[in-house]
């Protein structure tokens, strides 16, 4: 359920929405992050469901000692209006038994709210590709047939590449067994694009495919990958540094080295 | 994950379920799910009085709500708070989950979650969470103790229990004093600081989150007291840190500053007990 932070609710009626999911290596939190954090985008309101394991922590944006201490809950949205574009982020796990409903709900906001468009930012595990997956390059792409329709041109200039459907038995050549769409890891990922494309609503997928471990490079080739078809930055990859990590992501491998150590 | 030392470790948010597919579940199973969901509901029971209250739509007056979870902030209130005999209880939560046990059957359940109040001043609330609730309850349980306390003026105080392995900081701790006390609040909660704003990258999970959460988005005044102990089990040391998060409301509650021997004894011996590793 949307909460607006505000006493008036924000208008998202025509806005790009960007939206991780929980994911193999938290890849699409991570450059969600970097889009709110670059960009400074404000709060517009919490999505408040028992979907989701509750936490709570000070800003992970913050700048500078005045506006860190501001309570942040685990799934908001954020809004830069002169780019037209909404995100959503999401920082805890879903409950497993309460996928489902997660997804639908996220739908129905989707729908409700009149965004033109809806990309979600994804990983998967990178040691189930098959053959085909293994050459090239890790990024997929996925349309729902309604956002193909008004982004078939601008999408074939990118000249990305589709997630393949995989055989549902491998090596078994069996003509009467169709090939799937598989997204090991993906959390959320696969039954969402299976419910926009049930519920006509104009969606993409973004992911790649990466392992546990340190994801920041994984987060900087997503988010440089989805800058490629948005904007949102001009010519980041010519000033790699270009995104501001934010604060929140210090420290992710533990606490500092005691000193005795040594 | 493995760090540059080569500890593992467990990072829960990266413990991704596998794709689910939607099964196609016979009935029996579906059965099963409802039962197993239904005996997870988080239950109130209150008094006859308050419920009687409660279901004539009369909330409760609740000027402060103070909520300890965990072992050491639940013997706090104990020591320093209730040992005063001006509260009554006046309710309890049941939680039933998987790690229930139903060693001493119906008692341990009622002493889990209990709700005190204060008999001249029937608007201080205080509710002592010692059992675990898990991760789908938290947010019923916040929802439905929240759905029976009247949120105009209310002031929600949480003291939690915290290991100080799961205190992040690029500092050493060795040198600092352990057991200390972090805090986070809402956006409406206007108090002065008595000890520093919990440092990014650390969070506050489990319910004292849940109940900011809901305080959050409800606009109701909440703040959390997170004390970071090295000790598990009541201790001492540990629930005295806990003191300034209540100097605030010294006006209200007659807080006893310093419980006799006896009154530690009696919420502090039952760790020994439990531990039989060298008898």
């Amino acid at each position: 359920m949307f909460i607006a932070s505000e006493k008036s609710t924000p208008s998202f009626k025509d806005f790009t929405l960007v939206m991780p999911a929980v994911a193999v290596g938290n890849v699409g939190q991570l450059a969600v992050d970097l889009i709110v954090s670059t960009l400074n985008m404000n709060r517009v309101g919490y999505v408040h469901t028992d979907c989701l394991i509750p936490m709570a922590g000070n800003n992970p944006y913050a700048t500078c000692k005045e506006d860190s201490e501001e309570i942040h809950t685990p799934a908001e949205v954020y809004t830069a209006p002169e780019l037209k574009l909404a995100v959503l982020q999401i920082r805890a796990p879903v409950i497993q038994t309460k996928s489902k409903k997660f997804r639908q709900l996220i739908v129905s906001w989707i729908k409700a709210s009149g965004f033109s468009r809806t990309v979600v930012l994804s990983s998967s595990h990178a040691y189930q590709r098959d053959d085909q997956q293994l050459q090239g390059t890790p990024l997929r792409y996925l349309v729902t047939p309604s956002l193909l329709k008004i982004s078939a041109d601008a999408l074939k200039e990118l000249g990305w590449r589709e997630m393949e459907q995989v055989p549902a038995f491998p090596g078994l050549t069996d003509a009467n067994t169709e090939p799937r769409l598989y997204i090991p890891g993906g959390g959320i990922t696969k039954g969402l694009y299976t419910d926009s494309c049930a519920e006509d609503v104009p969606l993409a997928v973004l992911l790649l495919f990466c392992s546990e471990g340190d994801n920041i490079p994984d987060a900087f080739t997503l988010v440089n990958h989805l800058n490629d078809w948005l904007h949102l930055l001009d010519n980041p990859s010519q000033q790699p540094n270009k995104w501001k990590i934010p604060t929140s992501w210090s420290l992710l491998f533990g606490s500092g080295i005691p000193p005795a150590l040594f | 994950m493995a760090t540059f030392f080569g500890e593992v470790l467990s990072v829960y948010s990266r413990a991704v379920e596998e794709d689910d597919e939607d099964l196609d579940e016979n009935e029996e199973d579906e059965q099963i799910r409802r039962e197993l969901e239904g005996k997870r509901e988080v239950c109130l029971h209150w008094n006859p009085e308050v419920s009687e209250a409660l279901r004539s739509g009369n909330k409760f007056h609740c000027s402060d709500f103070i909520l300890a979870s965990g072992v050491n902030a639940s013997r706090f209130l104990s020591v320093y708070i209730l040992t005063s005999a001006n509260w009554d209880t006046v309710g309890h939560a049941s939680v039933w989950n998987e790690r229930s046990r139903p060693l001493n059957g119906q008692t341990s359940e009622e002493s889990a979650c209990v709700f005190y109040r204060h008999k001249d001043n029937p608007s201080l609330l205080i509710c002592q969470v010692t059992c675990y609730i898990a991760e789908d309850q938290l947010f019923q349980w916040a929802e439905k103790v929240f759905d029976c306390l009247q949120h105009r003026d209310l002031k929600v105080t949480v003291l939690s229990d915290s290991s100080v392995a799961d205190y992040r900081t690029a500092d050493c701790l060795c040198n600092s004093s352990v057991p200390f006390l972090r805090s986070l609040h809402t956006t409406n909660y206007s108090g002065l600081p008595v000890c520093p704003s919990l440092e990014q990258p650390n969070i506050v999970t489990g319910l004292p989150a849940a109940v900011l959460n809901h305080c959050q988005v409800h606009h109701i005044a909440a703040v959390v007291y997170q004390c970071y102990s090295d000790i598990i089990g009541p201790d001492s040391v540990t629930m005295e840190t806990y003191k300034p998060a209540l100097t605030r409301l010294g006006k209200s509650i007659q807080l006893d500053w310093s419980p006799s021997a006896d009154v530690f004894r009696k919420f502090v011996k039952t760790a020994d007990i439990q531990s039989n590793l060298y008898i």
